[in-house]
């Protein structure tokens, strides 16, 4: 069952319209909040008059900065430093604003509709100050006393200056990526109700790290976690955005509290697109030192981050993932890197699908790629002259990442490159593009290389449990943003144990069903918390054959467990059902012996990632009219150790590139000079549809297992989205014969068209 | 803002919806919240996602987009109206097994898209099919999988 396309066991009640959404949860007399947005990018607030928003009957109450000025502002979940804490968000404006879109008001009414008209009826007064829109110009004033530089940090290995000094080449250059995020097609919301019976306050709609959130709401609360209850329900998409304690997460849990009645709160797309995590737009400048041959000797590079306004639960884990994984596949023996976490008044900052990959993959392959053409070199040839050979595996890359020392567990990065060279045939592909470019055709081919980061720990728990009637229920603290967990650990569960997949349900992201958890984030759901379920059904198995020995009066060794059953091998009618191990399992029971239940509780813990990799090849094909980019094929090669199920991994990999893509070519928050945002509604920001996207071809692969895990599993989420910036980059300057013309993300029709204008008239 | 109530009465899935509600309250939200037809989910409010998408009279619209009011006397149809009791629709079998769906949140407005442009059009070409569905948005499965499933629909539909 481990390998194979299995159906989801999600899928049934979503197909027919019985999902349970956020959106879809009511509870009896409940309120509906509403939050009011600052209009100004930066300045400070000199009134805001709720009289008239009282006077609409319906209209319960009307919070500002000043009645939750005694909520600690949001902490950091990952990644933070003591000298980012002053930048934190508070939930509320105080005093001064800092983006388009934060919330400076929280108003409660009886209706939806009503909440609505009652925030129209909110007047705020602003006396605006200077936006920062420009994260790498000039910094600017935050509070009065600090500037707008919230983080630097530089890491380092081998002598970076010493191989700058005695390169044959070195490239200077400078790129920069776009603005853009996850844009999760449900939005955000959340129900809270304080059970007064029980003094519990439940919250209802979490995502992604239900319980590093609970943890987060009870300290800012001033509430025992146990006090605290956070349930996932369906979740929307997450792709890093949804599932983060955000203000509006906090005023929902606050006003159950303080108001007494149920709080339901669901946003509309225009405030996601200006309230909810932005990602990405970073800007780089690199010196890239080789030999002769195109061999890196050595990478220096600087970037800025523009963070937004405030620094929220992240810290700083885009920007040190960015510099942590910039060398990727190549052994680059001396590497220095800075990097500057930057504010500005647009919407706060956090990770997007492959954060910090994306864009570092950009910059080292389109540098690869510039190095390429200054020295002659076949820009497939100077990739396999600088990717780590499987011999050097595990490979200590001598940087740290989220904590943990990048160390490659495994790889055979050329294995992968010959096999996607054959697969598109690439001196023959090369050779019919450059004939279609010499009749006049815009085509060219790119590549990308990278490696991916997967299976963040420190931990993932999980508990199987077998009813009287043989139902397996398999419980983790981990988290579904709807990308198959459920079917993955049921696949897991049900090989171990020889069950039918559709006796085991999977039990994820609520707080109250587990001591400990962390999330679907990071690529690391099926590496963890499939590795802990695969070492809870083993310990499972072991218990009900070690009972079933005694039901049975045999030789645990002389059983075997099949179909849900433990029997006698080669006499199969002596055999005792899971279900009735389960049964004679009662704590009175004499098999029990303070053991009572046919239940199996592991944990696996780790102190490293794992890192799959991959290699994307695209070919483009450019209209100079429109300026549009048409992907004619795509090719995704990933090898991610082992597919529990191939199916889901492809899917995630190509909806991963339909994302990718989007980043690439037309998404892009824009603001204009006085910081307002452009890009506030789906006509704006421009998502690929059906009409765009390639078929796209996947290669997956299994050569490099993990070797940290049992399964060898590595994540799968992310690798899709990697590489597809650098591979349009790297395909457009080939169709436009300029090698190194691409240096930013998006390419909009608007660039492109210029970009060819110019070659045109050159 | 005093809340005048018209009481009309909806005909979704061939059941009849007594409601009274304000004129402005979308069509969209009355299913979800005055008819309890939550499968119809809400993505942009502004008539570009589709994840809204239900079909009035056989048409595809956007409940988003439409006050129930406008709705009263034609013939509504939701994700929750598609299967035959426990059996699938051949449009929710087809994205079930071509792994049409990850999130499930756009899922519905595709079901019904699809399914209307297939009762309408059983012999539409790849192409101009590709361009139909290019109307919805969905941000988890890079569309490639929906549109299998919907080939793979139209295969069993015309059979």
């Amino acid at each position: 069952m481990i390998g194979e396309s299995v159906l989801r066991l999600e899928d049934q009640p979503l197909l027919r319209g019985e999902g349970r959404f956020v959106a879809d949860i009511n509870l009896p007399h409940q309120l509906h909040m509403r939050i009011v947005r600052s209009h100004a990018a930066h300045g400070t607030i000199e009134s805001i008059d709720a009289s008239g928003a009282l006077e609409v009957p319906g209209v319960v109450a009307v919070w500002t900065g000043a009645d939750v000025a005694d909520i600690p502002p949001i902490d950091f979940r990952q990644v933070g430093a003591d000298q980012m804490v002053p930048y934190r968000q508070p939930i509320l404006a105080q005093d001064r604003v800092r983006y388009v879109g934060e919330p400076v008001a929280a108003l409660f009414a009886t209706d939806p509709y009503i909440a609505e008209d009652g925030a129209e009826a909110v007047v705020v007064e602003v006396s605006e100050l200077a936006p920062v829109l420009d994260a790498a110009g000039a910094l600017g004033d935050f509070d009065g006393r600090l500037d707008t530089e919230a983080y630097v940090f530089t890491e380092q290995t081998g002598d970076i200056d010493a191989a700058l000094a005695r390169a044959g080449l070195v490239l200077e250059a400078e790129f920069s990526v776009g603005r853009h995020t996850g844009v999760p097609l449900e939005c955000r919301g959340a129900v809270a109700v304080h059970h007064r019976n029980t003094g519990t306050l439940e919250f209802l709609g979490a995502a992604k790290v239900p319980f590093q959130n609970r943890d987060a709401l009870a300290r800012m609360l001033g509430l025992p976690p146990s006090g605290v209850v956070l349930r996932e329900a369906h979740v929307g998409g997450g792709f890093g955005v949804r599932g983060e304690l955000y203000p509006e997460d906090v005023l929902v849990a606050l006003a159950a509290l303080r108001l007494g009645r149920p709080v339901k709160w669901i946003e509309d797309r225009q405030e996601h697109l200006v309230a909810a995590n932005h990602s990405r737009d970073q800007r780089y400048r690199l010196r890239m030192a080789t030999d002769a041959s195109g061999v890196v000797e050595g990478l220096d590079v600087e970037f800025v981050s523009d963070q937004g306004a405030y620094v929220r639960t992240h810290g700083a884990t885009v920007a040190t993932l960015a510099a942590s994984m910039l060398p990727g596949p190549y052994r680059i023996p001396n590497y220095r890197v800075t990097g500057r976490v930057r504010l500005s008044n647009k919407t706060p900052a956090g990770t997007y699908r492959a954060p910090g990959r994306y864009e570092s993959t950009f910059v080292r392959e389109r540098a690869l790629d510039a190095v390429a053409a200054e020295l002659g070199i076949d820009r497939a040839e100077i990739r396999r002259r600088n990717l780590i050979g499987a011999a050097e595996m595990p490979f200590e890359r001598g940087v740290d990442a989220l904590g943990t020392p990048v160390v490659y567990d495994s790889g055979q990065y050329e294995m992968m490159l010959d096999r996607v060279m054959g697969h598109i045939d690439y001196r023959a592909l090369v050779a019919s593009l450059a004939a279609r470019r010499a009749n006049g055709e815009l085509v060219g081919l790119g590549l990308g290389f990278f490696v991916e980061k997967s299976g963040l720990g420190p931990f993932a728990g999980s508990r199987i449990e077998v009813d009287p009637t043989g139902c397996v229920t398999v419980t983790t603290g981990e988290a579904s943003v709807g990308q198959g967990f459920e079917t993955v650990m049921a696949q897991i569960c049900a090989e171990i144990l020889g069950v039918g997949l559709d006796t085991v349900s999977v039990v994820h992201g609520q707080t109250d069903q587990m001591s400990y958890g962390m999330g679907a984030f990071a690529s690391r759901a099926t590496v963890m918390a499939g590795t802990a379920t695969h070492t809870a059904s083993v310990a499972l198995r072991r218990r009900a054959i070690e009972v079933a020995a005694e039901m049975l009066e045999a030789s645990p060794d002389d059983l075997e467990l099949v179909d849900g059953a433990v029997r006698v091998v080669g006499s199969p009618t002596r055999a005792v059902s899971l279900g009735a191990i389960a049964s004679a399992l009662g704590p009175a029971s004499p098999y029990a012996q303070d053991r009572p239940g046919l239940v199996a509780e592991e944990w696996y813990t780790t102190s490293h990632m794992n890192y799959p990799y991959g290699l994307h090849a695209g070919v483009v094909a450019l209209d100079p009219d429109t300026g549009s980019v048409g992907i004619e094929r795509y090719v995704i090669a990933y090898d991610i150790g082992r597919a529990i199920n191939p199916m889901l991994v492809e899917g995630q990999i190509v909806g991963g590139a339909a994302q990718g893509f989007g980043g690439a070519l037309f998404e892009d928050f824009s603001y204009d000079e006085i910081g307002q945002p452009l890009v506030t509604t789906f006509m704006d920001y421009l998502m690929p549809t059906a009409a765009e996207m390639p078929d796209l071809e996947i290669l997956l692969s299994e050569d490099a297992p993990s070797p940290l895990n049992p399964l060898g599993v590595k994540g799968a989420g992310e690798g899709g989205t990697n590489a597809c910036g650098a591979v349009i980059a790297s395909a457009v300057d080939d169709a436009l014969g300029r090698p190194g013309a691409v240096t930013a993300l998006p390419l909009t029709p608007e660039r492109l068209h210029a970009m060819c204008r110019l070659v045109a008239t050159a | 803002m005093t809340a005048r109530r018209a009481e009309l009465t909806l005909t979704v899935n061939g059941q009849p919806y007594e409601v009274a509600v304000e004129p402005r309250k979308t069509l969209a939200d009355t299913l979800r919240e005055d008819c309890g037809l939550t499968g119809t989910h809400l993505g942009c409010e502004h008539g570009v996602c589709g994840a809204c998408t239900v079909l009035l009279d056989d048409e595809p619209v956007r409940s988003c987009l439409m006050f129930a009011v406008q709705c009263s006397g034609q013939a509504i149809r939701t994700v929750e109206g598609l299967a035959d009791g426990e059996r699938l629709h051949p449009m929710q079998q087809a994205f079930w097994e071509h792994h049409g769906l990850q999130c499930g949140f756009c899922t519905p407005g595709f079901l019904m898209l699809a399914t209307s442009v297939l009762e309408s059009r059983p012999d539409i070409g790849d192409e101009e099919l590709r361009e139909v569905l290019a109307s919805n948005l969905c941000r988890c499965t890079g569309y490639q999988n929906i549109i299998t499933s919907v080939h793979a629909a139209r295969d069993q539909m015309r059979s």
